[in-house]
C-alpha cells in the first residue's frame, strides 16, 4: 500500500513536448510509472517518449482513461492546466511549476472547490514517489527506497537529503510527498498526515516543515488527537531573519505564528519528537 | 515589489483615491521650496519597510526652513538597515478621525482577505492582538471581487455605518490593485476622514507580487529601480539570485530554500553566524555558482565559504567542476568547504579534493568545518587578490 498513487495509477504529463516534460516523462517511465499519454496544443497525434500526444486533456482522459496528472508548464500556463485538469476527472493533479503568480493559484484554488474528488499537490513542489511502484514529478529515484515510513516535506532539495539519510539507514519509505513551498498550496500536511494514518503500510512518519504559514502547527494540532504513527519533525529556518516587513496587514492575520520556534513548540505538545538537524532525524525515528 | 509611500500614493491616485498634495524631494533645499508651495508639511522618508514614524523619519515642518532642516536629519538616515534616498513633502492634513484598511494574502485561507477598521493609526496590531472584533474581515471571491452588499456588511461591521457609501466605493477602488497590478499586500492606514468629511489616504503601502512581474512590465519600469538597501542584495538581484544579506562571517550558498536555511542553522549550531542566505536553485550551473561566489565575496565580513548542494538529478562531477571554474575565475583565497551529494557524488568528491577544496560528508560535518576555519582566520592582507574583472575578490 501506499498514499495517492501506485503502480496502477495512470498519469499524463500537461507540457509532455517541454525540455522539462520529456525529461521528466521519461524518468517517471524508468521507475515503472504508467504513464499513458501527455498533452501538448497543437501536438495532439504524435508520439513522444513513446505514448500519444492529445491537443487537450479531455481528449488525453477520453483516450486513455488517465486518473492524474503531472504538470511540467511555464507560469503563465500552468494555473489553466490545473483547472483544464480537474474539469476533465484528473483526480490527482501534481503541479511542478515554480512561479505562479499569487493571485492566480488563488483563484485556481477558489475553482477547484468546484471538484472536490481533485487533489491538487504543489505548485513548485517536487512532487511525490512511491518507491518501486511509480513516481510523479521530479524526486530522484536513487533517495528513495520501499518502506513504512511516510515522509512528506515543504522542500524540495530537504526531502531528497532526509529520503537519502533513510534510505541509506535502511528506513524505506511507503510514499514521500512534497507539498511544495509557495504560499497557495494545494494538499497541506494535515491533508497528507490523514492519508497516511489511514494507510496501513506507513508506521512510521517524517514531517520536515519550514517557517511562514501555520500548515505546521495545523499538522501539530491534528497529531495531537492522537495518532497511531511514530512520528519526527523538523523545522528549517530557526535562524532565518523575521523578513522585512511593511503594513501591519500580515501581522494583524498570523499573529505569532508561523515562527520555526511556534512549530516546533506545537509538535512537542503534541508528543512529536523534534529533531535539530536533519542528521538527527533517523535516530529519532529510530527510537520513537 | 514593495513601492515606497510616494509611489503606492501615486498608484492610488490612479485608481480614483484622494491622496494630499505631495512632492518629492531628492536635497534640503527640493524639501524647502516643496514647503513654501504647500505650506505646513509632513517630511516623511521614503524606505520599502514600516515602522518609520517611530525611527524618526517623520517630521513636521511649518516652515521652508523647518523642511529644509527636517530633510537635511533624515536623507541619508538609516532605517532599518535602509539609506534613506528621499523624502516625500506631504501637506499636513486636518484630522477628523483615523481609519485602518487594507488587504492581504491570508496563506492559511489560501485567500485574499479584506480588513477594515475604525481604529487605524500606529497601533494597529495591538488592536488586532487585544480587541480582534473591532477588525471587520472579508474574503472576496476572486473571480468577481467583493460584491456590493458584502462591502457594506463590512463597514457596518467596522461600526463605520455612517460613511457606508463613500467607504464602499473606496475599498472597491482599491480592490482592483489586485486584479489589475497583482497586489499582495495594500493597506491605507491611516484612512483619514478629515474635519470637513473628505476621505483621503495619510499614508499608503503597496506591495506587488514578483511572480507576476512578467505582465507588469510598466510597473517595474516605473518603479522598478527601488531603494538601493542592502548593497550585496541589489548586486544578487541584478545577477538573478535569490539573495538575503545577514549579519555573520560565513558566506552560505545552498540548492533549494528549505536546504539553505537548514544550512544557516546548522553554522548557527556549530558556534558560526551566517553572513547570507542564498539559494541557487537546482542544476547548480558553473555560472550560478560564480555568480553567487562572487556577490558573497563582495561583502568583506566574509570569512569563509560554505556550499551545501544536494544534487538530486544533477551530477556531482558537473557540480565539483562548476564550483572549481567558480573560485579560480574569482581568484578565491577564502576557505571553502563543500558539502555534495548527488549522483556520482564521489567523483564530485575526488575532483574537490584535488583542487584544494574541503568536501564535506555531511552538512553537519561541514558547517562545523567551516566554522572552524573562519575562526583559525586571521584575514591577512596577504590573502586579499584581484579579480579579472577588476573588483575586489578574495
Amino acid at each position: 500500500m501506499s498514499i495517492l498513487l501506485d503502480a496502477n495509477t495512470r498519469v499524463i504529463v500537461q507540457g509532455i513536448t517541454g525540455r522539462e516534460g520529456t525529461f521528466h516523462a521519461e524518468q517517471m517511465q524508468q521507475v515503472g510509472t504508467k504513464v499513458v499519454g501527455g498533452t501538448s496544443p497543437g501536438k495532439g497525434g504524435t508520439t513522444h517518449v513513446g505514448v500519444p500526444v492529445f491537443n487537450t486533456v479531455a481528449e488525453a482522459v477520453k483516450a486513455t482513461g488517465a486518473n492524474a496528472s503531472g504538470i511540467f508548464v511555464p507560469p503563465p500556463f500552468a494555473p489553466d492546466a490545473i483547472m483544464e485538469a480537474a474539469a476533465n476527472g484528473i483526480e490527482l493533479i501534481v503541479c511542478i511549476t515554480e512561479g505562479i503568480p499569487i493571485q492566480d493559484m488563488i483563484r485556481v484554488k477558489d475553482y477547484l472547490r468546484g471538484y472536490p474528488r481533485a487533489r491538487l499537490l504543489g505548485p513548485n513542489c517536487p512532487g511525490l514517489i512511491t518507491p518501486g511502484a511509480a513516481k510523479i514529478g521530479i524526486i530522484p529515484q536513487r533517495v528513495a527506497s520501499r518502506g513504512s515510513v511516510g515522509l512528506v516535506s515543504r522542500s524540495g532539495t530537504l526531502t531528497y537529503e532526509v529520503g537519502s539519510a533513510l534510505t541509506a539507514a535502511g528506513m524505506g519509505q511507503s510514499t514521500i510527498v512534497g507539498i511544495g513551498g509557495d504560499p497557495i498550496l494545494g494538499l497541506t500536511f494535515k491533508d497528507v498526515i490523514e492519508l497516511f494514518e489511514k494507510d496501513p503500510q506507513t508506521t512510521h512518519l517524517v514531517v520536515i516543515g519550514e517557517i511562514g504559514g501555520s500548515d505546521e502547527e495545523r499538522a501539530a494540532e491534528l497529531l495531537a488527537k492522537g495518532s497511531r504513527l511514530k512520528t519526527v519533525a523538523f523545522i528549517s529556518g530557526r535562524t532565518a531573519p523575521e523578513g522585512k516587513r511593511m503594513g501591519h496587514a500580515g501581522a494583524i492575520i498570523s499573529g505569532n505564528r508561523g515562527t520555526a520556534k511556534s512549530k516546533e513548540e506545537a509538535f512537542r505538545a503534541a508528543g512529536v519528537a523534534v529533531a535539530e538537524t536533519t542528521d538527527d532525524i533517523v535516530g529519532l525515528l529510530r527510537s520513537a | 515589489m514593495k513601492l515606497l509611500e510616494y509611489q503606492a500614493k501615486e498608484v492610488l491616485a490612479s485608481l480614483g483615491i484622494a491622496i494630499p498634495p505631495g512632492r518629492v524631494a531628492h536635497t534640503p533645499d527640493e524639501a524647502a521650496s516643496a514647503c513654501a508651495e504647500l505650506g505646513p508639511v509632513a517630511v516623511k522618508a521614503q524606505v520599502p519597510v514600516g515602522g518609520r514614524g517611530k525611527a524618526g523619519g517623520i517630521k513636521l515642518a511649518g516652515t521652508p526652513e523647518e523642511a529644509r532642516a527636517a530633510a537635511q536629519q533624515i536623507i541619508g538616515m538609516d532605517i532599518k538597515g535602509f539609506k534613506v534616498p528621499l523624502v516625500y513633502c506631504e501637506s499636513a492634513l486636518d484630522i477628523g478621525r483615523e481609519i485602518y484598511l487594507g488587504f492581504t494574502v491570508d496563506r492559511d485561507a489560501r485567500a485574499n482577505i479584506l480588513m477594515l477598521s475604525a481604529r487605524g493609526g500606529m497601533d494597529i496590531e495591538q488592536v488586532a492582538e487585544e480587541s480582534p472584533d473591532s477588525i471587520a474581515r472579508l474574503y472576496p471571491n476572486p473571480w468577481r471581487g467583493p460584491l456590493d452588499f458584502e462591502l457594506s456588511q463590512l463597514v457596518y461591521e467596522a461600526g463605520l455605518g455612517e460613511l457606508a457609501r463613500p467607504l464602499a466605493a473606496l475599498i472597491k477602488k482599491l480592490y482592483r490593485a489586485i486584479p489589475e497590478l497583482d497586489a499582495v499586500t495594500a493597506e491605507i492606514n491611516p484612512l483619514v476622514i478629515t474635519k470637513s468629511g473628505d476621505m483621503v489616504a495619510g499614508d499608503a503601502k503597496l506591495e506587488t507580487d514578483e511572480n507576476s512581474a512578467w505582465r507588469h512590465k510598466d510597473l517595474e519600469q516605473r518603479y522598478g529601480g527601488g531603494v538601493e538597501g542592502d548593497p550585496y542584495e541589489a548586486e544578487a538581484k541584478k545577477r538573478g539570485l535569490t539573495y538575503v544579506s545577514l549579519d555573520g562571517e560565513v558566506g552560505i550558498i545552498g540548492n533549494g530554500a528549505g536546504l539553505c536555511m537548514s544550512t544557516l542553522d546548522l553554522v548557527q549550531r556549530a558556534g558560526g553566524r551566517a553572513a547570507n542566505f542564498c539559494d541557487i536553485g537546482g542544476g547548480a550551473k558553473a555560472e550560478v555558482v560564480e555568480n553567487a561566489l562572487a556577490v558573497i565575496l563582495m561583502n568583506p565580513k566574509v570569512k569563509g565559504v560554505l556550499i551545501n548542494v544536494f544534487g538530486g538529478i544533477t551530477r556531482g562531477d558537473e557540480v565539483a567542476k562548476g564550483i572549481v571554474t567558480a573560485r579560480d575565475r574569482l581568484q578565491m583565497k577564502l576557505p571553502l568547504v563543500v558539502r555534495l551529494s548527488g549522483t556520482r557524488e564521489e567523483e564530485g568528491r575526488a575532483i574537490l579534493h584535488q583542487n584544494g577544496i574541503e568536501p564535506g560528508a555531511n552538512a553537519w560535518e561541514a558547517a562545523q568545518k567551516i566554522v572552524a576555519l573562519t575562526r583559525e582566520l586571521d584575514t591577512p592582507p596577504a590573502l586579499r587578490a584581484t579579480s579579472p574583472q577588476g573588483g575586489e575578490a578574495r
